[in-house]
């Protein structure tokens, strides 16, 4: 199929991007390619090891500061008096270089969330993060992915990174969702399908009508997950929902990039979703996925719904849609974590937070909170959590003698209640 | 460029989870990180790696975060090359970024733990000393051996840069 030069009409969106930022007419997966990158984000965890590069590589000012994005989200407000020096030391970064967007405490939320609400991620940008969830922003139609500190401090300094250009496995996905049965029991499905690895090296395509059915907060979950198969990038063409969507929240122009109409794909999956169930993954992998119905039972000490793959208002809502008039079961907690401010302020509005707290569930303020292990829930020997996050590694959570199941957080809302892995669709 | 050492064996999907536990990257110092590498599937594995290892693994080493204190910690814990069937593509470019040598090969029925081998990163050979085998494994791209010879990915940047 990818014998001899392909015609430049017949190229996909992630060849086309990466096109546009290396300045060629074409590329093809394989090739190594020097890019320029658009925007640039690095959170409290990340930063203080960037910084150190940085000053190691020795250029005086970063690239663009108004091309740099810092946000404040893995441990906040600070739990330990070291945690407090490593964000008093990206503060003065950020002071130092001029960096135009910083959200502090209290004025952003988990960076994931943020970027895509606060207008910093347009359809055709090259994005790179220093985090593994930068892959999120290929919901708008971007090619974004996530590198470690030091390939950072080199964007910081230069303003471009070396890329291999990915192969593209498409997913087809067609069939209407069931009642209670959401985007992240799609991703965890397609996770399960093609395994932890399966799309290592690789982009991930996701289309069909299930797909453009699925509102911005269902689309960053799916593409916030392809990490979790190892993608380098996960994206969704953009279409008119995209462009409301980034119209709303930056008045900078926006030039979409999508797929030539005979673009070649390494691989195209087909999927029906219309009898697909809620669905579970097994600790310790987040490709050991069940069914709902296989897994139930399970008996919980608390529950977690927030975090960049399902903090955002629909997320909150659909909790909140199981929670209202019912109470988490004693003996288990629940913790909620609304994904940004925005999604706070609007969760309140709505009244979500009230039906939350006359649940039992206690709300904390925005950021990643227990899904990195570092404060706000994490686990004791034993325990057992049902999470909305994306990772149920051993030790993720807090000790590596806990659990953590993955699931949608109507999932983890109807477990809460029942105090065992529950079918949300077994709640009225 | 040769490394020797001990190996020691994991199995597949070895995460940054295990490799270093998030609540330990407020660290920051590689000595500190070293004392809890591996803690999530082997917390003997500062002891073991002490007199220097070569770890061997399965499938997707390194999948999961972003977070470069993965590498670091195995490299200060004394780890002097990292052999797996594959890598998750963040570890694998953090890995070359800060100078800790990887490879990538099958390596399963050949080494045991505990086995001695030695690595020519350049060449991809791995002799396993204790049983007296060779084994031939896909070399890194030429990029990723210019990044390591010019001593990781700041220094690169700085000579491209024209700062030294």
């Amino acid at each position: 199929m990818r014998a001899g030069r392909r015609g430049i009409e017949r190229l996909n969106i992630v060849e086309k991007i990466l096109a546009r930022a290396s300045g060629e007419k074409e590329v093809s997966p394989g090739q190594i390619i020097d890019a320029k990158v658009d925007k640039a984000m690095m959170h409290d965890l990340t930063g203080p090891r960037v910084i150190d590069s940085f000053r190691e590589i020795g250029v005086k000012r970063v690239w663009d500061p108004e091309r740099i994005i810092v946000v404040f989200d893995h441990d906040v407000p600070p739990s330990t008096i070291k945690a407090a020096e490593l964000q008093k030391k990206v503060r003065n970064f950020v002071r130092e270089q001029g960096i135009k967007y910083f959200y502090d405490i209290g004025r952003g939320g988990v960076c994931h969330v943020v970027m895509l609400e606060k207008g910093h991620v347009k359809p055709g940008e090259l994005i790179v993060g220093a985090d593994s969830h930068t892959v999120t922003y290929g919901a708008l139609g971007a090619f974004a992915t996530g590198v470690g500190a030091t390939d950072m401090a080199a964007v910081l300094a230069t303003g471009s990174i070396w890329l291999r250009v990915p192969e593209t496995l498409k997913f087809e996905v067609s069939g209407k969702l069931q009642k209670r049965v959401y985007a992240k029991d799609l991703i965890l499905h397609i996770i399960g399908m093609i395994g932890a690895e399966g799309a290592n090296y690789k982009a991930m395509l996701f289309s069909g009508q299930t797909i453009r059915d699925l509102g911005i907060d269902g689309r960053a979950t799916i593409c916030n997950m392809s990490i979790e198969a190892g993608a380098k990038a996960g994206i969704i063409e953009p279409d008119e929902k995209t462009i409301k969507y980034v119209k709303e929240r930056t008045g900078e122009p926006i030039t979409p990039i999508r797929s030539d109409e005979d673009a070649e794909f390494t691989k195209v999956y087909e999927i029906d979703a219309s009898r697909l169930e809620p669905q579970v993954a097994i600790p310790p992998s987040v490709d050991n996925v069940k069914p709902v119905s296989e897994v139930g039972g399970i008996e919980i000490q608390q529950g977690f719904i927030g975090t960049c793959t399902n903090g955002r208002l629909d997320d909150l809502r659909a909790a909140a849609e199981i929670l209202k008039g019912r109470r988490v079961k004693d003996g288990v907690r629940l913790v909620i974590i609304p994904g940004s401010q925005e999604v706070y302020d609007r969760a309140l509005k709505e009244g979500l937070i009230e039906i939350f707290i006359k649940a039992g569930a206690i709300v904390c303020g925005p950021g990643c909170g227990p899904c990195i292990g570092i404060s706000r829930g994490v686990l004791a020997d034993d325990e057992v959590c049902i999470s909305s996050a994306n990772r149920n590694f051993v030790g993720r959570m807090g000790s590596p003698k806990s659990k953590v199941y993955l699931a949608s957080p109507a999932t983890v809302a109807a477990s809460a209640i029942k105090g065992k892995i529950t079918d949300p669709r077994e709640v009225d | 460029m040769r490394v020797e050492g001990k190996a020691v064996v994991y199995g597949d999907n070895i995460d940054t989870d295990v490799i270093i536990p998030g609540r330990y990257l407020v660290l920051q110092e590689p000595s500190e990180l070293a004392k809890h590498a591996m803690e999530g599937v082997d917390p003997n594995f500062p002891q073991k790696a002490r007199e220097g290892v070569i770890i061997v693994a399965g499938r997707n080493f390194g999948c999961g975060s972003s977070r470069e204190e993965a590498p670091v910690a195995l490299k200060h814990a004394n780890t002097k090359c990292v052999i797996a069937e594959s890598f998750a593509r963040i570890f694998y470019r953090n890995a070359i970024n800060i100078g800790l040598p990887i490879l990538e090969a099958s390596l399963r029925d050949k080494v045991s733990e505990g086995d001695l081998l030695s690595v020519d990163l350049v060449s991809g050979i791995i002799e396993n000393k204790t049983r007296g085998i060779k084994i031939q494994a896909k070399p890194l791209p030429p990029l990723a051996i210019e990044i390591i010879s010019a001593g990781g990915l700041t220094r690169y940047v700085r000579k491209k840069l024209g700062l030294e």
